[in-house]
């Protein structure tokens, strides 16, 4: 070294020349990566506001709903006094539509004045009655919900043609919709359902708490099984194993199944699960199982390395005073890796609330309108709840999927700002 | 810190406990168990969700698993794991029926509900396509037959629809339909393709010949890059559709009619895809949709009676009924009568007759 530089100088050249020679060049490089790495996170913050910007500029519309207000006559001759489940409810509110528009004279003017509302408007009436079983031969006004090509109307996703060959309306139901606009009769409110019920074939009816409760079920058990086990082999495999060549194995494949796709768990659950110990296909159960499985060597490795990240003075500490190992483990080190073993715990759950895959083949992407009440109760979970909508054919469902979406990613970003704030909370730098 | 947690985690392991045990103890199912066809699922799905709310029966879980994979499902035997319902796009095989009954699965009930019309869209900014299922063939058809005369299969050559049927527009061959895996590609191909491929008298020749290459001549689509597999969404090919008027889409009834203000039907052999022409089986292009019930379930799991009551009744897949709506196309008076009869008296199939 020292005599290639005293080569140089004896050439007549020093070594600042040199430096002084590619220093424009060095600075512009050095300016050319910092514009690249800026232009890769405006990049990112681009698609990523481009993301939000679509999925509320579509979502955001489910907060309201259409209602329309009818007079119903709760007619004794179409329920039975001493069975009111049985009565002829949607004939009630035909009664009450055909006495609001008499003009509605053929039989095909009459269908397409039932189409404005909801066939749920029946099933309103009927949770009326069973709960008050006086309203019968009674009058009440009532706001009863809207059918969702009406809905989708009055929000301008369809737009108004008075063309009978287009559209989803004729020219007749676009007077009866404006007659009811001048009587204040049709306007639009919060929309509790979407909030309240579980899914739905009517957009109008379909609501996203069935599939939050599944996924709440589905998570509880993952979150049971995974991180007691998982803190446990992080534990054993960092503090307690010797280190030979079966431990090197069992590491060597937790890193493996890290990176397995997670279709292929699903496959796993559905040979042990469901076949050989005939477990009920559909319920939170088996889903919060495999996806157990999943999240498993994810919590692992968080958990060894946050025991890693423990620095052995302190167990040094602790076992001169006089501690056993497992006095050191439980008192020391384990309190003092908690914090990152809940971030990973938590960052896992954030995965497997995210997951279809291992769902389908377990039977959890199916339609359940009954919200689930327990753990082998069927079930669907949000992300699939997202893709079932997003394939059906009616127009209403294309707000209800951008705002399931929207309901998906606030709980993400709730699971992840809690990883980040116990974290924050409770690490501790050495 | 450590007790706390160990309190946390012990009292969500009771809890756990708690809710498992009692299923855990009775292994009966109190609610109709449905798999099969992503086609009939918007139908089955409407069904259910009435009978649930009307009656004092729990609503039916329906799972949308493709008619073969339903199929395999429902014939896996008997008893609560199994599904009591498979939905199908088409007639259940003799091969699936027979592995029915070697694995126990005698009895099954067949119901027709209705019909499905195979739908080729454009955007309404283009004009309508006046079809043939002769053209279809030529248009998509991975080889076609010498347009210089002669029994000869050719690489398709035909660019665009007017290469194909001079009276037909000057724009490219552009179609978006569904991948081999779905039942609607099946149909299509049967149907519409098949349909086109016998217009050459020795094509249709060849069928008593040698069946298995009259398949591949009038099965296979082609594939250089004129016919696009645009998965099994069919509301993306309705929004593709609309963004690029020169396309094409493949779809079922039910996407053209929720969809009507953006995309029309094309012609097929003179007839327009409208409900009452698919109805009376004028349209070329529809296939007949099924359920299957296994009969040892009916009266173990409670409410398969009154389900296929629910299917069965004039609101639900008559003329008027709510099917209708969701764009199912209802049977004729006579075969609604047989099935309904079917389904009150439990009439079994035998394979025998496939």
């Amino acid at each position: 070294m020292s005599s290639q530089l005293s080569n140089i100088s004896d050439n007549g050249i020093k070594p600042i020349d040199i430096v002084k020679k590619n220093l424009a060049s060095r600075r512009r490089a050095e300016r050319r990566f910092r514009r690249m790495g800026l232009a890769a996170i405006f990049a990112s913050l681009l698609f990523l506001a481009l993301l939000f910007v679509s999925i509320i500029g579509n979502g955001y519309s489910v907060l309201f709903q259409t209602f329309i207000k009818i007079d119903v006559n709760f007619d004794p001759d179409k329920i039975a006094a001493n069975d009111p489940s049985q009565g002829d409810y949607p004939g009630i509110v035909k009664a009450s539509l055909r006495k609001m528009f008499p003009d509605a004279k053929g039989k095909s003017d009459k269908r397409s004045l039932y189409q404005l509302v909801s066939s749920g408007a029946a099933c309103q009436l009927r949770k009326m009655v069973l709960a008050d079983p006086t309203l019968i031969g009674q009058q009440r006004t009532i706001w009863v919900p809207a059918d969702d090509d009406v809905d989708m109307l009055m929000k301008g996703h369809l737009s108004r043609q008075d063309d009978q060959t287009t559209g989803r309306f004729n020219r007749q139901q676009f007077q009866w919709l404006d007659q009811l606009t001048e009587k204040n009769r049709i306007t639009k409110k919060f929309n509790i359902t979407f909030f309240s019920s579980g899914d739905s074939r009517e957009p109008e009816l379909a609501g996203i708490w069935g599939a939050v409760t599944g996924s709440f079920f589905t998570l509880l058990v993952t979150l049971a099984l995974s991180f007691p086990i998982g803190a446990a082999t992080a534990v054993y495999l960092e503090e307690l194993a010797p280190k030979n060549r079966w431990t090197d194995i069992i590491e060597v494949n937790i890193n493996n199944l890290a990176a397995v796709p997670s279709i292929v768990f699903g496959l796993l659950g559905l040979a042990v699960f469901l076949s050989f110990f005939g477990l009920p296909r559909s319920v939170p159960l088996v889903g919060g199982l495999v996806l157990t499985l999943m999240t498993l060597p994810t919590i692992i490795i968080a958990g060894r390395a946050a025991v890693q990240a423990v620095p052995p003075s302190i167990r040094d500490a602790a076992l001169a005073v006089g501690a056993s190992k497992i006095q050191t483990i439980m008192h020391h080190v384990l309190p003092l890796a908690m914090p990152g073993m809940m971030t990973g715990a938590i960052i896992g759950m954030a995965r497997a609330l995210g997951e279809t895959a291992p769902l389908l083949m377990i039977g959890m992407v199916a339609f359940i309108v009954d919200i689930p009440g327990g753990f082998t109760d069927p079930a669907t979970v949000l992300p699939v709840q997202v893709y079932l909508w997003a394939d059906s054919p009616e127009r209403a469902f294309v707000e209800r999927t951008s705002a399931a979406t929207l309901v998906l990613l606030v709980f993400l970003f709730a699971m992840n700002g809690l990883a980040v704030y116990l974290r924050k909370r409770f690490e501790r730098r050495w | 810190m450590v007790k706390k947690l160990f309190l946390f985690t012990a009292s969500l392991a009771i809890v756990f406990a708690g809710f498992t045990s009692p299923a855990a103890a009775g292994a009966s199912r109190d609610y109709i168990n449905i798999v099969g066809s992503s086609t009939v699922y918007p139908f089955a799905t409407v069904v259910a969700e009435q009978f649930g709310k009307t009656t004092r029966f729990k609503t039916p879980k329906i799972e949308s698993t493709g008619s073969g994979g339903g199929l395999k499902l429902f014939c896996a035997g008997v008893g609560v794991e199994h599904p009591d319902i498979t939905n199908a796009s088409r007639r259940i095989k003799k091969s699936e029926c027979e592995n029915c009954l070697k694995n126990g699965v005698k009895d099954i009930v067949e119901i027709k509900i209705g019909y499905d019309g195979i739908i080729l869209a454009n955007s309404r900014k283009a004009g309508v396509l006046k079809l043939s299922r002769k053209d279809i063939f030529l248009a998509l058809a991975k080889d076609v037959p010498d347009p210089k005369g002669g029994e000869k299969l050719i690489p398709n050559p035909y660019k665009t629809w007017k290469d194909v049927n001079p009276s037909l527009p000057a724009t490219r061959i552009e179609v978006l339909g569904p991948p081999p895996t779905s039942g609607t590609r099946d149909a299509f191909v049967e149907l519409a393709m098949e349909g086109g491929a016998k217009n050459f008298a020795w094509i249709k020749a060849m069928k008593k010949k040698d069946k298995k290459h009259y398949k591949v001549v009038c099965h296979t689509i082609r594939e250089d890059g004129a016919y696009i597999e645009a998965g099994e969404n069919d509301n993306l090919i309705v929004q593709k559709l609309e963004a690029n008027p020169d396309a094409v889409g493949i779809f079922g009834f039910s996407f053209l009619d929720q969809n009507m203000d953006k995309i029309h039907g094309s012609v097929v052999d003179g007839m327009a895809p409208t409900f009452e022409a698919i109805a009376n089986g004028d349209y070329p292009v529809s296939r007949p949709l099924f359920f299957y019930v296994k009969k040892a379930h009916v009266d173990k799991i409670p409410g398969i009676r009154q389900y296929l009551r629910e299917f069965a009744s004039d609101k639900a897949w008559g003329p008027d009924g709510y099917l209708g709506e969701k764009g199912m196309i209802p049977m004729p008076d006579d075969e609604r009568e047989k099935f309904s009869s079917d389904g009150k008296n439990l009439k079994t199939l035998s394979c025998g007759d496939l």
